[in-house]
């Protein structure tokens, strides 16, 4: 797949711009505050109706502006489809797919596919476990759309059973229609729970060994890179879920499990008013040699981590059969020569690719295609 | 902003559901250039919506008199109930002319954010309801079609625990088809049609 147009309106710091691509690598440069990035951030907005960069839509809008627009012209197995998105600060967004208005605009996810590459990433290594929670649900709906869902209706599940546990925890004895509606809550936590889970062991399973390839590749006198699932389950959780040669997790067993943990644990939520089990609480745990890599990595062991993680979440894309946009925003600058060259070879294979730099010679040269000169608020096609 | 009472009025429109700061605006000057009679009229809508409308005894349905035209309708199969969330549901029900029994209406599903338990719900009286006989008839199936939701969903799992109690009772579902995370009302005639007739045991 690949993005033929980009145009955007009042988004970030673009009042208008409007972009024609190609196949392979578009790189764009431009000195610092230019709005490369802002650019790139649409394009992943698109794909995955989020930003990168900050958790809210508000400052995607641009200032004294009442809402953003973007529109992409998606090129995918010589079809072409045109999605477009209005994003307005603290209201539902509205899209439309070949100018029809989608129920949802969760519609679009699937249309575009990105693995995006940027500065941000070594948040994934050194962040609290959110952090890399959210990277395997954003991998998650990248490998199969229908998982917004999952993961939207189980956010709401957890946060209705939050709001119970806390009234009923907070009065002395729980009341019986407490107890029995909390048990229904209990089920439906469980089971949009377990779709959560399962699809995320199996992710791990399949990211590990790549994992550790791509480390290895980045890194190579470094100690081997390894990932484990670490689940609010506890022993309880069959250990051949989640790992490379394992078994494809089994979603009813994971429910049912879910649901024992549940009871297990029912008076310690009670006391504290907090759901205590469930995905929300689980973590990706990476691992560098024996040690945890939070904490005890380099920051050149960091960095690698964070880049090994995207490129192997590229190859499992890849392994599904699909071919994903590449973003590499401002990564090179923070990459020594070896680490250009790994990221530099997976991405020319790419279909296409979108790099920003601001400055040219960071890019290597394998990356050299169409160039984009950004620079006051106008864009250039440079030869 | 403009003055006095002319903002108020778009103030007080603005807060109403679906209407926004540019439609509440068309409204009250429309509504300024309107005849007084016509005007007349809306007030009294207005004020009999708060003060002349009740709601039906039997199925909690806003009607103008004790009990709904629905639940006096002879030819309504009194065996058969079909529990909704809201009165809209109803309507949107009846559209699809699929459905010759009578309905519950709930107001409102379980939702623990807004402080919403089964105490705030016609949960009892759905049970009462159907714990009786009506001229000698028992209520034979309940359907339920709360909304396809987080909070529509889990009041139906609730509902289907506590009518397993009652012998003999058959419990359905409305049939998938109808868009998740949806609202039952927005759902189109001929979907929500297909969903009763496709009802499933739970
Ligand atoms: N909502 C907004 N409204 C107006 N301007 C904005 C908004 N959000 C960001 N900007 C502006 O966009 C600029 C940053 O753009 P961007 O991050 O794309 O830069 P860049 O070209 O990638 O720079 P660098 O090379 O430093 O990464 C900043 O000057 C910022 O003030
Ligand atoms: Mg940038
Ligand atoms: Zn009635």
């Amino acid at each position: 797949m690949y993005v033929r147009h980009l145009q955007v309106t009042d988004f970030r710091s673009w009042a208008q711009a409007d972009l024609a691509f190609e196949p392979g690598p578009s790189v764009l440069v431009g000195a610092n505050g230019q709005g490369k990035t802002n650019l790139v951030e649409a394009i992943g907005y698109v794909a995955t109706l989020s930003s990168h960069r900050v958790a809210t839509d508000a400052p995607l809008i641009r200032q004294g502006a009442q809402r953003a627009v973007v529109r992409t012209a998606v090129v995918n197995e010589g079809r072409e489809l045109l999605v477009e998105l209005e994003i307005t600060a603290g209201k539902a967004n509205r899209a439309r797919i070949n100018r029809a208005q989608m129920p949802r605009p969760r519609e679009v996810l699937g249309i575009i596919r990105t693995v995006l590459f940027a500065p941000e990433d070594l948040a994934l290594v050194r962040g609290d476990p959110g952090e890399r929670r959210r990277f395997m649900d954003d991998a998650l709906v990248t490998r199969m759309p229908r998982m917004a869902g999952v993961r939207a209706d189980y956010e709401k599940v957890l946060r209705q059973r939050g709001a119970l546990l806390k009234s009923a925890g907070g009065r002395r004895g729980s009341s019986s229609a407490d107890l029995s509606t909390l048990e229904v809550w209990d089920g439906h936590l469980a089971k949009h729970g377990a779709a959560l889970l399962g699809a995320r062991l199996d992710l791990v399973a399949d990211l590990g060994p790549r994992l550790t390839a791509a480390y290895a590749g980045v890194a190579p006198e470094s100690r081997p890179a390894t990932i484990k699932y670490k689940s609010s389950l506890g022993d309880a959780l069959p250990p051949e879920f989640g790992v490379p040669d394992g078994k494809r997790a089994d979603l009813e067993l994971l429910e049912v499990l879910l649901l024992q943990r549940l009871s297990e644990m029912r008076q310690q939520e009670l006391d504290r008013g907090v759901c205590l089990v469930g995905p929300h609480r689980d973590e990706l745990e990476l691992v560098l040699g024996d040690h945890p890599a939070k904490g005890y990595a380099s920051h050149g062991e960091s960095w690698s981590f964070a880049l090994a993680l995207r490129l192997a979440s590229c190859e499992v894309l890849r392994a599904d059969g699909i071919e994903p946009v590449l973003i590499l925003d401002d990564v090179f600058a923070e990459l020594d020569r070896r680490r250009r060259t790994c990221l530099a070879e997976m991405a020319v294979g790419a279909e296409q690719v979108f790099v920003t730099a601001a400055v040219e010679e960071d890019v290597p040269r394998e990356l050299t295609g169409a160039k984009y000169r950004v620079a006051g608020g106008e864009i250039t096609r440079a030869e | 902003m403009y003055e006095g009472p002319v903002q108020d009025l778009i103030d007080e429109l603005g807060r109403l559901p679906g209407i926004g700061p540019k439609s509440a605006q068309r409204i009250a000057f429309h509504l300024l250039s309107t005849e007084a009679a016509d005007i007349g009229r809306l007030q009294d809508a207005l004020q009999k919506v708060k003060e002349g409308v009740v709601f039906c005894e039997i199925c909690g349905n806003v009607s103008e008199q004790a009990k709904c035209r629905i639940c006096t309708d002879p030819r309504r199969d009194i065996s058969l109930i079909c529990v909704v969330e809201e009165p809209k549901d109803v309507l949107a029900i009846e559209r699809t002319r699929e459905f010759r029994g009578r309905y519950h209406v709930l107001g409102g599903a379980l939702d623990p954010l807004s402080g919403v338990g089964p105490e705030q719900l016609r949960i009892r009286q759905l049970l009462t309801r159907i714990g009786t006989t009506e001229d000698g008839i028992e209520v034979k199936e309940v359907i339920i079609a709360t909304d396809p939701n987080t909070e529509g969903e889990a009041t139906a799992t609730y509902l289907v625990r506590m009518l397993r109690d009652f012998p003999g009772l058959s419990v359905t579902r409305l049939a998938s088809g109808l868009p998740m995370g949806g609202d039952l009302e927005f759902a189109d005639e001929l979907t929500l049609g297909r969903a009763l007739s496709g009802r499933r045991s739970v």
